[in-house]
């Protein structure tokens, strides 16, 4: 929590040190900061872009990296068709730029600190990036902590971060990957070939070895109602229910 | 600091000096919330007055329904930075709701309270001379749950954070107390024209 904050967070310069190909929509941009910060897997920065005439656009963008002391954050951008920010970033944006950014930003959708108890987590698309945080928090930190995945996507291609999530369930016990590809036949036993839906959370939330303590829900408007509901089907409290629900 | 290679979208003069610094237009309206939908039933909705922790008048969804309804046609901001302009409530101003309790305020500060356990806190001088209202439809049409149904408060002109979704009271604080995001790293008056987005800004 951030209560008591004593000053402003303010606005410092970044350079983008690296950008790779993600998936046919996502690229990531590694940026590396003037000022560095430690952030709490979940946060956010808030990137403002200025135009020659004074013009300044700004947006919010979870960080994907875990918390560390290296001053690079990953921020993994999806390209939006009618997006201002966002074709910037895919189109123009390249090595050795310049960010004006701030943060690190946003005091409720956070892993729990010293969690051990079992969490899941539900993402759709790019949605996943606030929640690679938290697994590559968890992964980084080599602490058990059951962690089962949702994550919906449009076609394998489109899994963000695939080949690392794989890995992770290959290295990771105690870390339950199930993705559900909506355009596509599934190639894994455990995978579903369908759009997310009430029974679909029911069953991965079973595949923790206990009921979550927390649960992080974060993708579109409609995606994220389908899935608290499922949560809150399957006996979860509300409160345990985060969510973060793309502006759009 | 220009952004080499950033040339944006400013909306045209004829709006642009209706969109704060750091926004940009949309189209839709976007649904942002923290938790879980709640689902109430207008049968069951209630909204209470309290003056610091004494309840001194509560109407039931019929009761609320009886007093003046107001049309507002306003400018809205959100913090993640999308603006709507000309969006349309009708409900309830908060003059209208303290004439009907009979009472004067006694503080300068409220609290807004939510069915979610959400609250937002709102200087009394931002809230009264029709400046805000609980809204029961939008765009003449009752609020769906997404959009705070069966009511929300709505105060236009400060970040939309403020205007609780699932409203269900207000309450006068001798101090001016911290909501959820403002315990969580947002700005305690949240005025768009003066970007107070975060904590301090």
């Amino acid at each position: 929590m951030t209560k008591g904050l004593a000053a402003a967070i303010h606005w410092q310069n970044s350079a983008i040190i690296d950008v790779a190909d993600r998936t046919p929509t996502i690229k990531s941009f590694f940026l590396r900061l003037s000022e560095p910060f430690t952030h709490s897997a979940g946060q956010h920065v808030d990137v403002r872009l200025t135009a020659p005439n004074g013009y300044a656009a700004m947006r919010s963008y979870s960080i994907a990296s875990a918390p560390s002391d290296s001053s690079v954050i990953e921020l993994a951008i999806e390209r939006l068709a009618d997006g201002e920010v966002s074709p910037f970033f895919h189109d123009v944006a390249q090595t050795g730029d310049e960010i004006e950014l701030r943060g690190p930003l946003g005091g409720h959708f956070l892993w729990p600190g010293e969690a051990r108890k079992p969490v899941l987590l539900i993402g759709a698309g790019s949605g996943l990036v606030p929640l690679m945080a938290m697994i590559r928090h968890r992964r980084d930190r080599g602490r058990p902590v059951p962690i089962a995945l949702l994550l919906s996507s449009r076609t394998w291609r489109d899994v963000l971060f695939r080949d690392e999530l794989l890995g992770a369930e290959e290295a990771l016990p105690d870390f339950s990957l199930a993705l559900a590809v909506t355009r596509e036949p599934t190639r894994r036993s455990s995978d579903f070939g369908r759009r997310i839906d009430i029974a679909m959370v029911a069953q991965v939330a079973a595949r923790l070895p206990g009921p979550p303590h927390d649960v992080f829900i974060c993708g579109s408007n409609a995606f994220v109602d389908i899935a608290a509901d499922g949560a809150l089907a399957s006996g979860l409290d509300a409160a345990t229910i985060k969510t973060e629900r793309y502006g759009a | 600091m220009v952004t080499r290679g950033f040339t944006g979208r400013r909306a045209g003069p004829e709006v642009s000096d209706r969109i704060p610094p750091g926004q940009h237009l949309v189209d839709g309206f976007p649904v942002l919330s923290a938790g879980p939908t709640p689902r109430i039933e207008s049968e069951a909705w209630t909204f209470t007055l309290k003056v610091g922790p004494r309840s001194v008048r509560a109407w039931s969804w019929s009761e609320f329904g009886a007093l003046p309804q107001t049309r507002m046609t306003r400018d809205i901001h959100c913090v993640t930075s999308w603006s709507k302009l000309n969006t349309a409530w009708e409900g309830v101003i908060i003059d209208d709701v303290l004439a009907d309790a009979g009472i004067r305020p006694s503080t300068d500060f409220v609290l807004a309270h939510s069915y979610d356990g959400y609250s937002t806190n709102i200087p009394f001088a931002d809230l009264t001379a029709g400046k805000a209202m609980v809204a029961l439809k939008y765009e003449g049409r009752p609020l769906p749950a997404d959009h705070g149904g069966p009511a929300r408060l709505v105060v236009p002109h400060l970040y939309f954070w403020k205007s609780a979704k699932w409203v269900n009271g207000i309450q006068f604080t001798e101090r001016d107390e911290a909501g959820f995001w403002e315990l969580r790293g947002y700005h305690m008056y949240g005025d768009p024209w003066r970007q107070q987005r975060y904590t301090n800004d």
